[in-house]
This record gives C-alpha cells, structure tokens and sequence, in this order.
C-alpha cells in the first residue's frame, strides 16, 4: 500500500537496517528496566531486612541481585551491540553528528561502567563483606542508574528536537554547543516518562512472579513481602506517570506536530479535533473503525477545544510519517495509553484496600490481574518507544538527517544476513535466559521454604552478619 | 598536546585496556575451548567460571569506551571503520554476543554435560572476537579504510595478510594473558595441578606471540610498507621491544614461579604491542587518506571530552581499584555456588 512510494526512494538496505535496529532495541529495553529501577527496589528490601534484622526480607534482597545480575549481563551485552548498531547500520548518523551527541554516551559509558563495578560487588558481595559495607556499596546504583538513563535519554531527545549546532557550507554540524544538545526542549518530559516507565515495568514485573505465588496457595510471609515491596513502588509511580505522559504528549505537540497528529492520526488541521481511540486512516483521510470521542484532542492539547492541531496533510508527503507509520504510532499509542489506564485502576483498588483495612486486597481478581500487570507493562514500555520512533520517520534527525541518508551504504542482503542471525541468537540468548531463571526459581524455592514458617525463625542477626 | 592529541592517546589506551582485560576473558574461553571433553577438561572450566565471575562486565565495558571516544572525537574515522570492514565486526559482534550469553547463563548452571555445553559456545565466541577486531585493525593498519560511508572494499579491508596477521595477535595475546592470569588464579583457589596446567601454556603462548612478531615483521614489510618503517623507528620501535621484552620476562618468571607481577608484566606487554601499532601509523588515523588532526570533531566536543574523560579516571578508577582488591582477596564469592553446598539435604 503507502510502502511502495517510500521503497522508490529509499535504498533497500533500508528496511533491514530499520528492522534489524527495532528488533535490538525492543529486546535491549525490556532489560533496561531490572538496571535503572530494580536496584532501588532491591535496596529497599535490602534496607528492611537490615533495619528490622528480617532474615526473609534479606534473603528476597539476595535472590533479586542475583536475577539483576544476570539480566545486567544480559543487558551489557545487547547494549554493547546497539553501540555497534550505530556504526553498522547508521554510520551517516555517526558521521556526520558523531561530534554532536557523542558526548551524551560518553557520559553513559562512565555510569554504565561505575555500575558495572558497583553491582558487580553488590551481587558477589553478600558473604564476605559486613552487611553495612554491603548496603553502603549498593546505595550509589539507582543515582547512577538516572544519570546513565539520562544520558540515552538525551541523545533520543535530541534526535526528536535537535538543537545546539550550526551547519556549515557543506551541510556539517559546527559550532556545537554542548549545554543545548544535551538538554533539549523535549528532555525532561521525555527522560521522566522513561524513569517512570523503569519503575512500573520493575515493579509490576517482580510482583507479578509472587502474585502467581499466591494464587497458587503460597501465602507466607517470603511472597506477602516479595510482593508488597516491587507492587508499592509500581502503584505509587503510576499516577505519578499519567501527568508525566500527558506533558509529554503536549510538548510534542508544540515541537513535533506532525508527530503529533500520527499519534492521533489527524489529517486535516483544524479546531475541534477529535479524539480517534484506536481506528486505522485511510489514504483519502478519513478513519476506519475504533471509537470517536470530539473534540476530546483539540481539549487534550490545549485545553481548549478551539485549539488548532495540525493534520498529517499539513507537511509535505516525502517529510511526514507515511499513512501505515501513522497507524502504527497511533495503535503503539493507544495501546500504551490503554494499559497504563488499566494498571491505575490496580494501583488504586490497592491504594484503596490500604486506605480501608490496612491491608493487601482480599479478592483472587486482584492477583490475578496483577499476574498480568507485570507483562503488561512491557508491552505498555515497548508501544511507547514505538510511538516515539515510528512517528519521527522519515527523519533520524527531526528535519535535518533522513534515516536513508543515516543508513549504511552495505546492500540489503548481508543486513538481512546479519538481522536473522540476530533474531537467531537472541532467541537462544532469551531463551537460556528465562530457562535459567525458571531453574533458580525452582531451586530457591526449596532453599527458601525454612524460611516461609515465619514462627520457628527466632531472631538470628548472624544470619545477615556472616 | 593538543586536544585531539590527548583524545587520540586516551582512545589507544582504552584499546589497550580492552585488549587486556577483553583478553584476558576470551582468553580463558579458548582454554575453555582446548580444555578437553566434558569431564576432562571440568578441572580448568570451573577454574576460569570463579576467576572470571566478578569482572567480567567491567572488562568489557572497555569496548563501550572505545567505541563512544571513537565516534564522539574522530566520527569520520567510526563511519569508514564501521561501514567498509562491516562483515568482521559483525563477527566479532556475534562472538561478544554468544560469550555474554554463555557467561550470564553459566555461571549458576549446573551439570558437567550444559557447563560443556555452554563452555564450547564461550571458545568458539573467544575465537571469533579477537581475531576479527584484530583484522579490522589490520586493514585499517594497512590503509585499507579510506574515509566515507563503505569507501573500501567490504572483504579485502578485512581479509588480508595485515590483518591476518593482527588477527591472529589478537587471538595468542588473548590466550597469553587470559593463561598468564589463570595460574595466579589458580594459585589463589588453592589448586597447584591447574598452576601448573596453566603455566605451561601461559609459557607457551608467550613463545609463540614473539613468533608471531617475528614471522610478522616481513608480512607487514610486504603488504604495507608504510606501517613497517613506523614500527621499525622511532615509538613504534620503542614499545615493539617493551612488548617483546615484556613477554619474555613474564615467561621467565612463570616458568620459576614467581608470580608476583606476572598481572602487571603481561598486561603492559600486550599495551605495549597495541601502543606500536598506534605510534607506527602516526599522523594518520586512516592510513593513508586522514590524519588524526582532519579526523577530529568539533574542537568544543574535544574539550569537552577531555573534560569527561578526566572524570571518568577521577570516578572509575577508584571504582575499579576496589573491584579488582575486592576480587583478588577472594570478598566477592557467587551466592549461588555455596548455597548449593549449604542447602540442607533433604528440603522438599
């Protein structure tokens, strides 16, 4: 359909190299979150258990680092190869704008590596270093780990609202000035959403493994509280995440319009906009399907619903997201939007369950629909990094550098060579992955089951200090 | 020095450190690799799990490192590079992938046949990285990479004597260091057979690296002129000898088992090798068609960068000393090893 225009005149490398780069990123950031949000939830417990000497909570604090560690490896190894994809797929972007956002990433390379050491004491120290030393080493992580995300949070920034650089004679960024690229219009909205993001999928995530606990008749102690501590955290960053969303759904609005109006698939600009829940544009500009709410956009972005949101058609065909981009972001969007409503409704039935009786919700749904939670979220995370990336095209660089002109100029086949292989090994990757954490899952569960009957534990401090 | 001078020098030393400490872990790969079937060869397997355990991220991320310097200060060079030699480092990306997976996953693996298992796709990975980084280095070495979106030639930049001969470097300095360090290791878990296991091939792979050096020297001299007069005058003779007499004292003082210093010696043996490659095809950085100094990004980004990399030492080295302290007096220790001895008999 509206491909055929954009092959014309996009190399054919093109499509693989897109491809090949979404899949990396799509399986690099479910990773992302046990890096910047688990070390926090981790060291929350782990404060529990040194604060109140409670052996299961330090146990549960030790089971996560080990789950860290082993999605941090992970996570090191599909991040290295992203930094390759800059260069394989992308060298025109690196080219010519390696000088201008190189210097986000260095500055992510240094938290990266201060994690790295950092949590690589934290995982093999629980033995042999005193408690104290243990915790005080861990406490720097989540620090470091916003200071990382900023980083690669910046250079997407920038990518979306690019600014700091002039262009010489030859179309060759000059004059960079650092301060502007790295903090871009867009950043700080774009970098919470993100953070936010980290936490809920973390959070959401690690309950759910102790809520299919419950359901399934494990109620101690050892999973109330390995479901209380990660599910809190969740339930107190999403409503936080829903005015953080929302603000960034506006500045998109003010400097990326005609993403803007592919998220929201608006065609012709104008006042009165409605709002498209779901449906699919057509090529003649008018919506298939899904549920029309009016006005409901034009109110959403400027709370008024006489504020003019640009259509699609507003910017030139070759400059603006082609119409199954548009769809696309939209679907990613609404999806995204979607969940994250479900998931407050959890957060608040549990907020309310709290409020009322001082305790966990009685009801099985309650589990049940937490069990759910944590996938998704992921799915939630991944629609929204599609809606911010399919609704830049056709641009790298918004209105500077086209993502043609970015991509390396090897030939369609070895990158789709190269793609398979990828999906190959990463498959397998996952795969040991999960098979691994579903064998430690098993083995923990019969070393941890003395500590589930909370009433033969007497009180042993040496347990935390050997 | 200016700043791109500064930039350029820091960018080879973190080539250099990944060459060591990338090294030292592929290294233990291929002796992973070479150590036999599945029950012979457990002995050294779980020798290079524990002493590899606790630093291998941070190994790694030198890479990371070297990549960012690359494309933030001299981003032509990381274009050209990454475009026309584009089918080796996809290799050796393959191979960082399948060792990270096997690494994640295996160390709290039990059962000898998966350990082996897993332990063949950590050597044929170990192989793979070293040598094709090394071959890119080679064609860039032998002025193979001219500037631009895949200027070069996509097989013969990667496939050629250089860079065969670089690769093959890659792979022996690998498995040197990666030998040299696992007899201390092995000394350390208190395991004098893999001590002397691992000597005999730390001795021997220093041997064949000075081979490797010498047989080198008339491939070069052949294939690229230009980098042979570097490395036969001036600094890039001075630290060719560093390296050469390096290796040879670091095997002299295994072979008496003196292993005090043997981390050091073979470490600044290895930079010193990648530090005459470096100074030998001064002022290029893509020998014959960019200096360093056209290669150079935006002169704020430089400043910049030196202002980074400077927090970066003040941040990390610290960091990094306490790892290493750490690990070498045996405070760091996988969780899951022990629970398995300590687990009660008999839990349901």
């Amino acid at each position: 359909m509206s491909l055929a225009p954009v092959l014309m005149e996009a190399p054919s490398q093109l499509l693989p190299a897109r491809e090949q780069m979404a899949f990396t990123l799509m399986f690099h950031v479910i990773l992302v979150p046990f890096g910047v949000a688990l070390p926090f939830i981790t060291l929350v417990m782990n404060f529990i258990g040194l604060r109140r000497g409670d052996r299961v909570a330090i146990q549960l604090a030790r089971r996560w680092s080990a789950v860290m560690a082993i999605q941090f490896a992970v996570g090191a190894v599909t991040g290295t190869v992203i930094s390759l994809e800059f260069g394989l797929l992308w060298p025109g972007l690196m080219g010519r704008y390696g000088d201008v956002v190189g210097l986000a990433f260095a500055i992510e390379g240094l938290a990266f590596f201060l994690e790295a050491i950092l949590i690589a004491i934290y995982i093999y120290g629980w033995r042999r270093m005193t408690p104290r030393a243990h915790f005080l080493v861990g406490l720097p992580l989540p620090v470091i780990a916003l200071v990382g995300a900023f980083s690669i949070l910046s250079v997407n920034a920038w990518m979306n609202t690019p600014q700091g650089f002039t262009l010489d004679a030859q179309g060759n960024p000059t004059d960079v000035q650092v301060g502007k690229v790295l903090i871009t219009p867009i950043l700080v909205p774009q970098y919470l959403h993100m953070i936010a993001a980290a936490y809920m999928v973390a959070g959401f995530l690690v309950a759910s493994v102790y809520a299919v606990g419950w359901l399934r008749g494990r109620r101690d102690r050892y999973h109330r509280l390995g479901f209380v501590v990660p599910f809190t955290v969740a339930a107190i960053v999403t409503p936080l995440q829903f005015m953080v969303g929302d603000a960034l759904a506006r500045t998109v609005f003010d400097d990326q319009p005609t993403k803007f109006a592919a998220m929201e698939i608006v065609w012709k600009t104008g006042t009165h906009q409605p709002e498209e829940l779901y449906g699919r544009l057509r090529p003649d500009g008018s919506v298939a399907g899904g549920v029309s709410i009016p006005g409901l956009d034009s109110f959403l972005a400027g709370f008024s619903r006489d504020t003019k949101v640009d259509g699609l058609s507003a910017t030139p065909a070759r400059d603006r997201p082609t119409l199954r981009d548009a769809n696309i972001a939209h679907f990613a969007f609404d999806t995204m939007v979607g969940i994250a409503t479900l998931l407050l409704g959890l957060a608040l039935w549990y907020a309310v369950a709290w409020v009322r009786r001082r305790d966990l919700p009685r009801a099985r749904w309650f589990y049940r629909c937490a069990a759910v939670a944590g996938v998704l979220s992921v799915v939630a995370l991944e629609a929204g990094w599609v809606t911010a990336e399919v609704g830049r095209q056709p641009w790298i660089v918004y209105e500077q550098m086209r993502v043609s002109a970015a991509v390396t100029d090897i030939s369609a086949g070895p990158i789709w060579a190269s793609f398979a292989v990828i999906v190959v090994v990463y498959a397998l990757v996952a795969w040991a992955m999960v098979g691994i954490l579903l064998r430690l899952k098993v083995r923990w569960r019969h070393e941890d089951a003395d500590l589930v009957r909370p009433r033969e534990e007497p009180p042993v401090p040496e347990a935390v200090s050997r | 020095m200016s700043a791109t001078d500064l930039v350029a020098v820091v960018l080879l030393l973190l080539l250099a450190a990944y060459t060591c400490g990338g090294g030292a872990d592929f290294g233990a790969g291929i002796w992973d690799l070479l150590a036999g079937g599945r029950y012979r060869g457990e002995g050294p397997r779980s020798l290079v799990d524990y002493a590899m355990a606790p630093v291998w991220e941070a190994n790694n991320v030198w890479l990371v490192f070297v990549l960012v310097v690359t494309w933030t200060g001299f981003p032509v060079v990381f274009e050209a590079v990454m475009s026309t030699t584009w089918a080796a480092v996809v290799l050796a990306a393959l191979g960082l992938v399948l060792r990270g997976a096997a690494f994640a996953v295996r160390k709290p693996s039990t059962g000898v046949v998966r350990r082996w298992r897993l332990g063949l796709v950590f050597g044929v990975a170990s192989l793979l990285t070293p040598y094709f980084l090394g071959s890119v280095l080679g064609g860039v070495a032998s002025g193979r990479v001219p500037p631009g979106n895949r200027q070069g030639d996509p097989v013969t930049s990667w496939l050629n004597p250089t860079s065969a001969l670089f690769g093959m470097v890659g792979v022996v300095a690998a498995a040197f260091i990666g030998a040299t360090f696992l007899v201390s290791d092995a000394r350390r878990f208190g395991t004098p057979d893999l001590e002397i296991y691992f000597r005999r091939r730390s001795v021997a792979s220093a041997g064949l690296l000075v081979l490797l050096m010498g047989v080198g020297l008339p491939v070069v001299h052949h294939d690229a002129k230009r980098l042979y007069d570097g490395l036969t005058a001036g600094w890039g003779l001075t630290f060719a000898v560093i390296a050469g007499v390096g290796l040879v004292a670091t095997a002299l003082l295994v072979n008496r088992n003196h292993l005090r210093g043997t981390r050091v010696l073979p470490t600044a043996a290895v930079a010193a090798l990648v530090l005459a490659w470096g100074f030998a095809q001064r002022p290029f950085a893509l020998p014959t068609s960019l200096t360093i100094d056209q290669a150079a990004g935006d002169p704020t980004t430089m400043r910049w960068l030196v202002g980074v990399i400077a927090v970066a030492v003040v941040l990390i080295g610290p960091a990094l000393a306490l790892l290493y302290r750490l690990d070498t007096t045996e405070r760091l220790t996988a969780d899951h090893d022990e629970d398995l001895v300590e687990a009660p008999a008999g839990t349901p």
